[in-house]
């Protein structure tokens, strides 16, 4: 029981945090049809946030709803990969960073939709549909700037050398990754990252981008509460009002 | 036991006039967001389903049902969220359709399965619709603008003939 809570806050977290980035963006795109999908794909993972917490307060028993858990927990009880933290930096950087949480995205929620809770296969069932559109746009993305003109590609090249580190605790399944596939709850860690590598290694073949080892050295700890220092400025930034005026409602 | 005096005919074609709050020419009911309506003792229990995860009409849609049948002599009414099976444009009802493409929004021209990803797998890109032609000239030689449009349920298109931008309803 309490891994899945667990289990459930982690995705409830991935989709907040990476939201709550995109959304800084609303108004700076780099163009009109781009800040609309940035708002729109943010717009998706909140809805999907709010499905993932309510479960888990409801699961807990403890009283917690979605807000409580969303806006009244610290940086080290935040269960997201470190991933979905990092900075929004260039536009190569917020796409490539997509395009690596859009695919490993894609394919758990792929995986969740076999879930032995029902209640989660029928939210990854809702969000699957919402990851493919958003995995199709950052892959194509992906291929236009890579194979785009010499800075493009610079760009994108020096963004996944970059973000790649941050890939591998997306596969690095611990206690609670592991009771939740014993429970057939969730996916296996191999599958799910031989699906992801092989993505990843077309759309980087077509975009002309060179593909890092996937031996690297990976970052981690973002599942366990340990995080990389953009974290707490983002909450900072997300939690102020509930914070500042406790029980505060529209 | 006493008959209920309003039967469940009665309270569809109410909620066929309940109309989507951003796109006020089709109604709820056509968009296919309304799964079921049952009597529940005195209370009538209509169930909906969210279109988009994170829809932000939805609470107004739930709102506006919930009013309308109050309007209209209902007690009592609740209203139940529905996840599963995933709300598709493929409930959306032919004159929900017709109704789109008259106000300018080309409707949703693909089964969803096709685009789900679900039956070969994600590619870069989405098999073509197969009838997304331009809601004011009917041609069919047209350009996508903008994967996202005003709401998260549109896209935004180009007519290469009328030179006209217009709104496309994805498939969903």
């Amino acid at each position: 029981m309490n891994e899945k809570f667990e289990y459930l806050l982690r995705q409830g977290y991935n989709a907040l945090i990476l939201s709550q980035q995109l959304s800084r963006l609303c108004g700076k795109g780099p163009a009109l049809e781009e800040d609309m999908a940035l708002t729109n794909v943010a717009l998706d993972l909140l809805g999907q946030t709010r499905m993932w917490l309510t479960y888990a307060g409801e699961l807990e028993g403890r009283g917690r709803d979605e807000d409580r858990l969303a806006f009244l927990r610290d940086a080290h009880e935040y269960r997201n990969v470190q991933l979905v933290e990092q900075p929004n930096g260039s536009y190569a950087d917020t796409m490539m960073r997509q395009f690596f949480f859009d695919t490993w995205h894609y394919f758990l929620m792929q995986g969740l939709l076999k879930s032995s809770d029902p209640r989660i296969a029928d939210i990854a069932g809702k969000a699957v549909k919402e990851a493919t559109y958003h995995l199709r746009r950052s892959g194509d993305l992906v291929v236009r700037l890579g194979d785009g003109t010499d800075l493009s590609h610079a760009r994108m090249q020096a963004a996944a050398d970059d973000l790649w580190t941050y890939t591998g605790e997306l596969f690095l399944y611990d206690d609670i990754d592991n009771a939740m596939v014993a429970q057939r709850a969730a996916p296996a860690a191999e599958g799910l990252r031989a699906a992801f590598l092989e993505h990843v290694g077309e759309i980087f073949a077509e975009a002309t981008l060179a593909m890092p080892s996937p031996d690297a050295y990976m970052q981690r700890g973002g599942k366990q509460g340990r995080h990389t220092e953009h974290l707490g400025y983002i909450l900072a930034e997300m939690q102020f009002l509930q914070r500042a005026y406790p029980g505060v409602e529209w | 036991m006493k008959t209920q005096p309003v039967t469940l005919e009665q309270v569809w074609a109410w909620l066929g006039e309940v109309a989507d709050p951003e796109i006020p020419v089709i109604s709820v009911v056509d968009l296919g967001i309304v799964r079921d309506v049952a009597w529940n003792g005195d209370e009538c229990v209509v169930t909906v389903t969210p279109t988009y995860s994170g829809c932000p009409a939805m609470q107004v849609i739930a709102d506006s049902v919930a009013d309308a049948l109050r309007l209209r002599g209902l007690p009592k009414v609740r209203l139940v969220s529905r996840l599963s099976p995933a709300w598709t444009t493929d409930w959306m009802s032919e004159a929900g359709k017709a109704a789109l493409k008259g106000y300018g929004i080309a409707p949703p021209g693909q089964q969803a399965i096709d685009i789900s990803g679900l039956r070969a797998g994600v590619k870069r890109r989405a098999a073509p619709a197969l009838d997304l032609t331009c809601p004011r000239c009917g041609s069919r030689h047209t350009e996508l603008v903008s994967q996202f449009g005003s709401t998260p349920c549109k896209a935004l298109y180009k007519c290469l003939d009328c030179r006209e931008p217009f709104d496309y309803f994805k498939c969903h």
